[in-house]
C-alpha cells in the first residue's frame, strides 16, 4: 500500500509512523508515514482534503493522532500541545494568519515567549531582536508598528519572523507564500536556504507546484488521507507530481455523459464585488449558463470563485451587476427570494455555511424548503418524512436514522445532505462550491454522478473546483478565474490541462480566448 | 476471533443510536431525575410539602419563572440573551397600573381616557412586545451584541417604569364602576376549577410555546439560527426577522408576568421584577439549553422552573436560612451546567468511537477481501 522510501544519505530528524486520525464522520489520515530530513526542505503535496494540514497539526501538537507514533532522532516523543511541540523545537507557520492585529510587531513575535527580567518584559531587547529579524527578512517595518496596519503580505512575513525568533529544529510552513509578492517569495526562499545550512528541517506545503520544484529536496505525496509516494528532488518533475497527486484512479470516477443543452437560464452581466481597501474581488464578471449544462469554474485560491457564487446567491450586499435568472433580474433580492426563484448554493465550507451541527439529518435536509410542509400552522411530519426519505434514497445517503445528529455522518454523506437540502428547493440553477472537498474518493464519484443526473434532468449546474481533473472531466464548459476576472472561457473541445493552468495564473496561451486580454493588465 | 464476528458486533454497535446508551439516558433525563429526588427529599423532611395548599402555592410561584423562561428560551435558542425581562415586568405593571389609576392622559385636550380591563391588558402586552422589538432591532440592525443591548434596555425600561409615577406606587388597582375598569385583581386572585389563573396561563403558554418551537417553521428556524446562523442564512432563513420575533416573544412573556404580579398585589410598584432576568436564565439553563444557542426545549425549561420552585419552596419549609438557600440555588445551577458539559463530552466520545469502529470495520473488510 505505502510506497518504499528511497535510500538516502540524509539523516531523518523526525519520523511519523503509521499515523491515523479519525474525526467524527471522517478519516483524515490512514496509516501515514512521513519522514522529515535534517537540513532539507521536505515538501508535502496533496489536493485539498488529502490530509496535509491534519498531519501538520499533529506534528505541531494542535491535534492528537488517533494512533501511530512520532520519533525524533529515533526516540519516541509525545506532542500533546503546541507547547510540547515548541519544546521539541517544532515551529509552524499556519496557512491562516495567527497574529494579534491589535498588538505591535515585536509583541506578536514574542507572544508567549516574552523576554523577561524579574517578570517584566524587556521591551528594548525584544525591539532589537525584532528589528534584526526584519532586516534579515529585508523588510522596512518598524517593530513598534501595529500588525493590523500592515499589508497581508507583510503580515505573513511577521508570521515567518515569529517562527524564526524561536530556535526551531523543524519549521513547518503551510502555504507560506499565498499572500506574498514575487520579491517577498525570493526573500523567503533565501531565508529557507539559510536555515538549511543551519541544519533546520523545513516542511513545506504549497499548491504552487513550480515553487515546490524550485525549493524542495524531498517530496511526499498524500491522497485521500493515505501516503502515495515519497521521493527526492532528482527523481521527479511536474508531471510526476500531478499524476501522483490526482491519481489515475480518479479518471475512472468521472464519467461524463452527453448533456442535452437547452435554453439560457442564467445570465450574469458585469458583476462586481469591491475589495476592502480598493480593487475588486469579483472584477466585472459576465457569463451565461444554459439549462442542462454543467459549467466548471477553475482558479487558484483567492481567485474570487467563492465570492462570485456568494454574490450570485445574495450573500454579499456590496455586489453590483445584473443577475438574470429565467428572464428576471434577481440582483437586489434577498436569499430567500432567490431560492424561491430557483437558485441554490452548496457552499464551500460545509461546517460553516452548509450544516447546522446541532440539528438532525432530517431537519437539516428540510431547512431550506420548510414552507412545502406547512399545513395550516404546523409542519406536517408526514410530508417532511416523505421528502427526507426521498432524498436519502435518491442521493444514497448512508444514515441509520434520519433523526440522528448530522455530525454522526461521514463527510461525504454530510455533503449529500447539503445537496439534498438544495434539491428540495426545486432549483433551476444549482451552484456547488468545491463539492468534493474533504470527502473520500468513492463519495466524490457519487457527487459527480448526482451532478450529471441533475444536468440530464435539465438543471443548470455551476461548480467550482480546484482540482483540474474534476473540472476537465465534468464540465461542458470551463471558466477560469484569476484575480477576480474570468481569464478564459473554454468550450468542451478547447479544454486542456495546459490551457486551464495557464489562464489560472493569468498567462494567455490560446489565441481563441481573447475575451480576457484586457483583463490582464 | 474471526473478522466476520468482530465486524458484525461493530455493525450492531454502529447501528445503535447514540441516545440508547444507558449513560446518555441518565444524563439526558438528569433534570427530571433531580426534580424527582428533590420532591422525595422534601416529602420526607417537610410534612407540609405535599399538601394541596402548598403545591398550589408552589406551582403559582413556578408559573412566573416558567412564563419568563418560555420567552427566554426562544431568545437563548437563537444564541442570544435577554437581560431586560425583569425591567419589562416592572414596566408592564406600571403601564397597567397607570392606565387603571390615571388613564391615558392627553394633555393637549386636557382629558384622560380610561380603558376597560381587556384593553388595559392588550395595551400592556403591546408595550412588552415593543420593548422586545427595540431589543431585536438594536441587536440585528445596529449590530449590538445581545448582552449589551438588553443590558442597556434593563436600565432604560426600569427608568421608564420609575418615570411613569416618579417612583411612586399605584395602589389599590380595583378600578371603579364609574370608569368601567373594574376586575383587574381577578387575574391574580381568580381561580378556575380550584386553580389560580396564573397556573392556567402557564399551562396554555406551555402548549402554545411547545407547539411553536417544535412544529412550526418559525420554531425550526429559531433552532437553525442558534445552531449556525450562517448556514441558516444560506438556507433562506430570514435570520434578523427570526431574532427580532424571539425578543418580541420574550417581551410579551415578561409583560404577562408583570400583569400577573401587579394583579396579585393589586398594586404596581416600579421596582417589581428586579433581577427576575437571572431567574429566567437560570431555569432555561437548568432545562438543558445551551447559551450558545440551537439546543434546548420548552419542556426542559418548565422542568428547570419546577426544580428551582421546589427547591426554594422546600428549603423554606424545612427552615433553612435564606443565606444558605441562595447558595444552594447557585450550586444547583452550576452543577447542572457541569453535568451538561459531561453529557456533551460523552456524546462526542460515543460518536467518535462509532466513527472509529466504522473505519476499522471497512479497513478490515478490505483486508479480508
Amino acid at each position: 500500500m505505502s510506497a518504499q522510501a528511497p535510500i538516502s544519505p540524509d539523516e531523518i530528524l523526525l519520523q511519523a509512523k503509521q499515523v491515523t486520525k479519525v474525526y467524527p464522520g471522517t478519516v483524515a489520515l490512514k496509516n501515514v508515514d512521513f519522514n522529515i530530513y535534517r537540513g532539507k526542505v521536505n515538501v508535502l503535496i496533496g489536493e485539498n482534503g488529502a490530509g496535509k494540514t491534519t498531519l501538520m497539526k499533529i506534528l505541531a501538537g494542535v491535534e492528537q493522532a488517533s494512533s501511530g507514533q512520532l520519533l525524533m532522532d529515533g526516540k519516541e516523543i509525545h506532542v500533546s500541545s503546541p507547547r510540547d511541540a515548541n519544546r521539541h523545537g517544532i515551529g509552524i507557520i499556519y496557512q491562516e494568519l495567527n497574529l494579534y492585529p491589535n498588538l505591535s510587531v515585536s509583541e506578536n513575535i514574542f507572544m508567549s515567549h516574552e523576554l523577561t527580567r524579574f517578570g517584566t518584559i524587556r521591551e528594548k531587547d525584544q525591539y532589537a531582536i525584532a528589528r534584526d529579524l526584519m532586516r534579515r527578512l529585508e523588510q522596512d517595518i518598524d517593530p513598534n508598528t501595529i500588525v493590523g496596519d500592515l499589508r497581508i503580505g507583510q503580515q505573513q512575513i511577521i508570521e515567518i519572523a515569529k517562527a524564526l525568533a524561536q530556535n526551531v529544529r523543524i519549521l513547518i510552513m503551510d502555504e507560506p507564500t499565498s499572500a506574498l509578492s514575487n520579491i517577498e517569495v525570493e526573500v523567503l526562499f533565501r531565508i529557507i536556504r539559510e536555515l538549511k545550512t543551519q541544519d533546520v528541517a523545513i516542511v513545506y506545503i504549497s499548491h504552487k507546484l513550480d515553487e515546490l520544484l524550485q525549493i524542495g529536496d524531498y517530496f511526499t505525496v498524500l491522497r485521500d488521507g493515505a501516503l502515495v509516494a515519497e521521493t527526492h528532488a532528482g527523481a521527479i518533475n511536474l508531471n510526476w507530481i500531478v499524476e501522483k497527486m490526482v491519481g489515475r484512479r480518479a479518471d475512472s470516477l468521472f464519467k461524463h455523459s452527453e448533456h442535452k443543452i437547452e435554453q439560457e437560464i442564467l445570465q450574469v452581466n458585469d458583476l462586481t464585488l469591491p475589495r476592502v481597501g480598493g480593487g475588486y474581488v469579483v472584477d466585472h464578471v459576465s457569463f451565461s449558463l444554459r439549462a442542462g449544462e454543467v459549467v466548471g469554474i477553475y482558479g487558484l485560491m483567492g481567485a474570487g470563485r467563492t465570492e462570485l457564487l456568494e454574490s450570485l446567491m445574495g450573500l454579499n450586499s456590496e455586489a453590483r451587476g445584473a443577475i438574470i435568472l429565467n428572464g428576471r433580474n434577481i440582483a437586489g433580492l434577498d436569499i430567500k427570494s432567490r431560492i424561491a426563484l430557483g437558485l441554490s448554493l452548496v457552499p464551500e465550507d460545509r461546517q460553516l455555511r452548509g450544516l447546522i451541527q446541532k440539528l438532525s439529518v432530517s431537519h437539516n435536509i428540510t431547512l431550506a424548503s420548510l414552507s412545502r410542509y406547512l399545513r395550516m400552522l404546523a409542519l406536517s411530519s408526514r410530508l417532511e418524512r416523505a421528502s427526507v426519505r426521498y432524498e436519502i434514497d435518491e442521493l444514497r445517503i448512508k444514515v441509520a436514522n434520519p433523526d440522528d445528529l448530522i455530525s454522526s455522518l461521514s463527510g461525504g454523506n454530510q455533503q449529500k445532505v447539503v445537496v439534498g437540502k438544495s434539491l428540495l428547493t426545486n432549483p433551476k440553477v444549482l451552484m456547488l462550491d468545491e463539492p468534493t472537498r474533504g470527502i473520500d474518493v468513492a463519495a466524490k464519484g457519487e457527487i459527480f454522478e448526482i451532478i450529471n443526473q441533475l444536468a440530464l434532468n435539465g438543471l443548470g449546474v455551476l461548480f467550482v473546483s480546484s482540482e483540474l481533473k474534476e473540472v476537465m472531466a465534468m464540465a461542458d464548459r470551463v471558466l477560469v478565474m484569476w484575480k477576480g476576472c474570468i481569464t478564459a472561457e473554454l468550450q468542451k473541445h478547447e479544454i486542456s490541462q495546459e490551457a486551464i493552468a495557464a489562464a489560472s495564473v493569468g498567462t494567455q496561451t490560446s489565441p481563441e480566448t481573447n475575451t480576457t486580454q484586457e483583463a490582464i493588465r | 476471533m474471526s473478522h466476520a464476528s468482530i465486524s458484525m458486533r461493530q455493525d450492531k454497535a454502529a447501528k445503535q443510536s447514540l441516545g440508547r446508551d444507558p449513560r446518555m439516558m441518565v444524563l439526558r433525563l438528569r433534570t427530571l431525575i433531580a426534580l424527582f429526588i428533590l420532591v422525595v427529599i422534601f416529602a420526607f423532611t417537610a410534612p407540609a410539602f405535599l399538601t394541596t395548599g402548598n403545591i398550589i402555592i408552589l406551582v403559582k410561584q413556578v408559573a412566573l419563572n416558567a412564563i419568563l423562561g418560555i420567552g427566554m428560551t426562544f431568545v437563548i435558542l437563537t444564541g442570544g440573551i435577554d437581560l431586560s425581562v425583569g425591567s419589562i415586568v416592572g414596566l408592564a405593571g406600571m403601564i397597567a397600573g397607570g392606565l387603571i389609576t390615571e388613564g391615558l392622559i392627553l394633555p393637549m385636550f386636557g382629558v384622560s381616557i380610561f380603558f376597560n380591563i381587556p384593553l388595559v391588558i392588550a395595551f400592556t402586552l403591546i408595550v412588552g412586545m415593543v420593548v422586545g422589538l427595540l431589543n431585536g432591532l438594536i441587536i440585528t440592525k445596529l449590530n449590538v451584541t445581545p448582552f449589551i443591548a438588553t443590558l442597556g434596555m434593563l436600565y432604560m425600561a426600569r427608568s421608564a417604569a420609575l418615570l411613569r409615577s416618579n417612583g411612586a406606587t399605584f395602589p389599590n388597582l380595583v378600578g371603579s364602576d364609574l370608569l368601567g375598569n373594574t376586575g383587574f385583581p381577578a387575574i391574580g386572585a381568580g381561580t378556575l376549577m380550584g386553580l389560580p389563573w396564573a397556573i392556567w396561563i402557564m399551562v396554555v403558554f406551555i402548549f402554545i410555546a411547545s407547539f411553536v418551537a417544535a412544529r412550526t417553521p418559525f420554531g425550526r428556524q429559531v433552532y437553525a439560527v442558534g445552531g449556525n446562523e450562517r448556514a441558516a442564512e444560506l438556507s433562506g432563513v430570514r435570520v434578523n426577522r427570526v431574532k427580532i420575533l424571539a425578543y418580541m416573544i420574550s417581551g410579551f412573556c415578561a409583560a404577562v408576568v408583570g400583569l400577573i404580579i401587579t394583579s396579585q398585589l393589586v398594586a404596581a410598584h416600579p421596582a417589581t421584577g428586579n433581577s427576575y432576568e437571572l431567574n429566567a436564565i437560570a431555569v432555561v439553563v437548568l432545562g438543558g439549553a445551551s447559551l450558545s444557542g440551537g439546543r434546548g426545549s420548552i419542556l426542559g425549561t418548565i422542568i428547570g422552573a419546577f426544580v428551582i420552585g421546589v427547591l426554594n419552596n422546600g428549603m423554606v419549609l424545612i427552615g433553612l436560612s435564606e443565606f444558605v438557600q441562595t447558595g444552594i440555588t447557585g450550586f444547583v445551577i452550576v452543577a447542572a451546567v457541569v453535568l451538561d458539559q459531561s453529557q456533551q463530552r460523552l456524546q462526542r466520545q460515543l460518536a467518535l468511537q462509532q466513527a472509529t469502529a466504522q473505519v476499522l470495520d471497512t479497513q478490515q473488510g478490505k483486508e479480508v477481501a
